[in-house]
């Protein structure tokens, strides 16, 4: 069905390239499950601080100098010297958290409603692909400042590739450029986080594209079975996204304004000394998990390996999960499991921010066991054992009652 | 099961990550009541013209201060020819000249504050090896911030009996591991304030730790000032959008 | 009927002019946040704070010129002659695309202070070049006489002159 206009540049214009067709199709009459709940906001948040980074991103660049001896002070330059550059730059640096923290929300919402089960899993693919892009493109930015955590996180990071046997220690050497992290490094890592973002932006599309094949998941997790099940994408889901983005920012700019370092180390204050490493070195927060998952394995190869695994291991659920009802709603069993699971990984995270001593070893050990056992053991065996509740037989009917029961109030 | 779970999760990570840094660091940093520290917190402009007098006649002497210019002091309450005239009190080294020289001239406004010490190798080789930091962003570098600088200048007290000493280091109660090679740098009345203000060695710290921190970050107020007008009108636009939203989903449910 | 028409048509105007504020929110909001950005490419306070520059003039031989940096711009202090301070002031009436006298042009009439930048498309013109025996721009043809004034060629106006003082008889300060 084609976009209908009186405009005649809009007809001129679509008639040879129906781009207002598309636009139409993918925010204007898509037809959205009326049920969607504010869980399913996250989305378009993370959409709006992809474009929240690379805006801020492309103006930052206008005022830094890649290179070791400039870096710290160009950041600095930026903070006290040019117009609103505080501003923008601690936009760029929370915000960077706030993505990760509605990609999490995102995540978390996928796993609790089966959004990754068929036949949506592609569009899953396409969502671990875009975390583990954010995840580079936010360690390679967090170098940027060449500040200690900077220069200390590159090292460490870097180094991971040295547990590769026979080759590792090559692959490290072709990393830096060098002999240790140093300019060469510095300035890969700035060409690679200008370009990251682009491919994410390209994978953004290929992820909605996806999603409309099917249609969105909702939080009963049934297929939608005709045009009374859903309403169009605009105006009803636009202006929820536009209250959540507003509530979001409305967060977002208490820690901006108000503690902007919050997420932030006081050792990135210091400029990168390669003597001299900090006394505690830690990533950021949203890489705390997988960083604790590293280093609960006494091996340097181990923990690698299994760090990496515990991303990948996102790509077998559509399979790990035998449960054929998608929503959480409707599994008694595995809601339960799932809030462990959640606590379990908060609990990664702050094995991740502790020292590597006493307690901490054995309870980071028996939290990754548990991570890896809740894919592998509960997933499958939840989804054969568990007895589902009965799903409704259409959105529309589950949202009737409600809406009855409210108009007899 | 869920609520329990998550703000038992909630907890874990609040009360764990929360002190994980300090838990280390021995004794707890007093906590001082800074005019900047509340939402719409200004500096005190008196305290910051005596923490530069502090910095100037005391810290300087081994810190540099390398990011701040001297123009940034009209920040600080004074005005363009008092700058000019603090500025001229240094002499930097500028050209090189048309004979290819390099030659000395007092500074400008637009020059940068000088270094006591040309190079970090010349600065380990007068303080015993250990090169004193630079102090623009000090009050942003140290967990406490503001406290612990305030807490570090009043910290130092003779060791404890039995406590072992290495030569040449000094011990404040508030050092990380209470050896610092830094002796202590402030002295009562060490310095006479043009306000009046006794020069106790509280009172010096807390000034120079609001020096400091305005150095960290000196736009501070212009933060704390656009964030409330940022806040309120997304509050109002927040309003505005749910009952939108409401009226537009009127017919849904 | 009339009273419910009525009604409908107050739900209405308080319909639209909700949307019309939810409508006008966003917009404001995200025209207001677009200023940080554009004025975050204007000269910073540091590039602000170098606007002046001071020149030792006192080694400037006659008829010789010093070239100095201000503002990243080439600036012209040029010791005059009496044979050139005569020649600008003998051509004061003559016909030209940007008419101006040259005691207009100097502070003192020995030294003249101007930007060397040619006012046709920005090139550094040369000295003691060109038809009327001042600067000669070598980028397009633009002729300038010994008071920098614009005389043929394709540039519309005469070499500027930036703001400067004389701070004593050898310095000057420029910006």
């Amino acid at each position: 069905m084609a976009f209908q206009s009186d405009n005649k540049v809009i007809k001129w214009i679509e008639y040879r390239l129906p781009i207002f067709t598309l636009l139409d199709h993918a925010v204007g009459t898509y037809p959205a499950p009326k049920n969607l709940s504010y869980w399913w906001n996250f989305g378009s948040l993370a959409g709006l601080m992809l474009v929240v980074q690379i805006v801020t991103g492309i103006v930052l660049v206008m005022h830094y100098t890649p290179h070791t001896s400039l870096a710290f002070t160009s950041v600095e330059h930026i903070m006290r010297d040019v117009n609103y550059g505080w501003l923008i730059r601690y936009i760029h640096m929370n915000g960077a958290s706030f993505f990760f923290i509605a990609v999490y929300f995102h995540i978390f919402r996928g796993l609790y409603y089966g959004s990754y089960k068929a036949p949506r899993e592609l569009l899953w693919f396409l969502g671990i692909i875009i975390y583990l892009l954010m995840m580079a493109t936010a360690f390679m930015g967090y170098v940027l400042p060449w500040g200690q955590m900077s220069f200390w996180g590159a090292t460490v990071i870097t180094n991971l590739f040295s547990a590769i046997p026979v080759v590792g220690e090559s692959i490290v050497t072709l990393l830096w450029g060098g002999f240790s992290v140093g300019n060469p490094t510095l300035n890969r890592l700035f060409s690679l986080h200008y370009l990251l973002p682009f491919i994410i932006v390209g994978l953004v599309i290929l992820h909605i594209w996806a999603l409309h094949q099917h249609g969105s998941n909702n939080p009963l997790g049934i297929d939608k079975k005709d045009s009374r099940d859903t309403i169009p994408f605009h105006p009803y889901y636009t202006i929820k996204d536009l209250f959540g983005i507003a509530v979001f920012l409305l967060v977002f700019s208490i820690f901006l304004f108000y503690s902007p370092n919050f997420f932030g180390e006081p050792d990135n204050y210091i400029e990168a000394n390669p003597l001299v490493t900090p006394a505690h070195i830690v990533p950021e927060w949203y890489l705390l998990p997988f960083y604790a998952i590293l280093r609960s394995v006494p091996s340097k190869l181990g923990g690698v390996i299994l760090m990496f695994a515990a991303i990948l291991i996102l790509f077998v659920l559509p399979w790990l999960d035998t449960s054929r009802v998608r929503s959480a709603k409707f599994r008694p069993v595995y809601k339960q499991f799932f809030w462990i699971f959640l606590a379990n990984c908060l609990l990664l995270g702050v094995v991740g921010a502790k020292p590597p001593e006493g307690i901490w070893v054995l309870i980071g050990r028996l939290a990754t066991v548990y991570y890896f056992a809740h894919f592998l053991v509960i997933c499958p065996l939840v989804g054969w054992f568990e007895r589902p509740r009965p799903l409704p037989t259409s959105i529309n009917e589950a949202v009737l009652p409600k809406a009855a029961a409210a108009a007899g109030e | 099961m869920r609520k329990t779970i998550l703000s038992l999760g909630l907890a874990a990570v609040i009360g764990l990550v929360a002190p994980a840094a300090q838990a280390s660091e021995g004794l707890a940093l007093p906590k001082l009541s800074w005019s900047f520290s509340a939402p719409f917190g200004t500096y005190d402009r008196a305290a910051l013209q005596r923490g530069f007098q502090v910095y100037k006649e005391v810290c300087a002497a081994c810190h540099s201060m390398s990011l701040l210019a001297y123009r940034d002091l009209q920040d600080l309450g004074y005005n363009e020819a008092e700058v000019k005239a603090i500025a001229a009190q240094y002499e930097v080294t500028d050209g090189p000249n048309d004979q290819g020289e390099m030659f000395q001239r007092p500074a400008v406004p637009s020059d940068r504050f000088k270094a006591p010490f040309p190079n970090v190798q010349a600065a380990k080789a007068a303080n015993n090896g250990a090169a004193p930091p630079d102090l623009s962003l000090m009050a942003k570098a140290r967990v406490g911030g503001p406290d612990y600088i305030h807490a570090l200048m009043i910290g130092y007290e003779n060791a404890p009996a039995g406590f072992a000493m290495q030569p040449g280091l000094n011990y404040n109660k508030y050092f990380p591991g209470n050896q610092i090679a830094m002796p202590a740098p402030i002295n009562p009345d060490g310095v006479t304030f043009a306000d009046g203000t006794k020069a106790t060695v509280d009172q010096q710290a807390k000034d120079v730790a609001n020096f400091l921190m305005w150095a960290a970050e000196p736009k501070l107020e212009q933060r704390h000032r656009m964030g409330a007008q940022v806040i309120l009108f997304l509050l109002l636009l927040s309003v505005v959008l749910y009952i939108a939203k409401r009226k537009i989903w009127s017919d849904v449910h | 009927m009339a009273t419910t028409h009525g009604a409908a048509h107050a739900g209405q105007t308080r319909r639209d002019f909700l949307f019309l504020a939810a409508g006008a929110g966003v917009g404001i909001g995200a025209a207001l946040t677009v200023w940080p950005f554009i004025d975050s490419l204007n000269p910073s306070a540091d590039v602000l704070a170098l606007a002046s520059t001071e020149v030792d003039i006192g080694k400037v031989p006659l008829g010789q010129q010093l070239t100095v940096l201000w503002r990243g711009k080439p600036v012209f202090v040029k010791h005059r002659n009496p044979e050139e301070i005569e020649k600008a002031r003998a051509d004061d009436s003559a016909s030209m695309p940007d008419p101006q006298k040259d005691a207009e042009r100097v502070k003192k009439p020995e030294w003249l202070v101007m930007l060397g930048v040619c006012t046709h498309l920005g090139c550094v013109p040369l000295g003691n070049q060109g038809p009327y025996g001042g600067w000669f721009c070598p980028c397009h043809g633009s002729a300038y006489d010994t008071s920098g004034r614009i005389r043929q060629g394709p540039a519309p106006r005469n070499l500027e002159i930036p703001p400067y003082a004389f701070l004593n008889d050898t310095r000057i300060k420029i910006g």
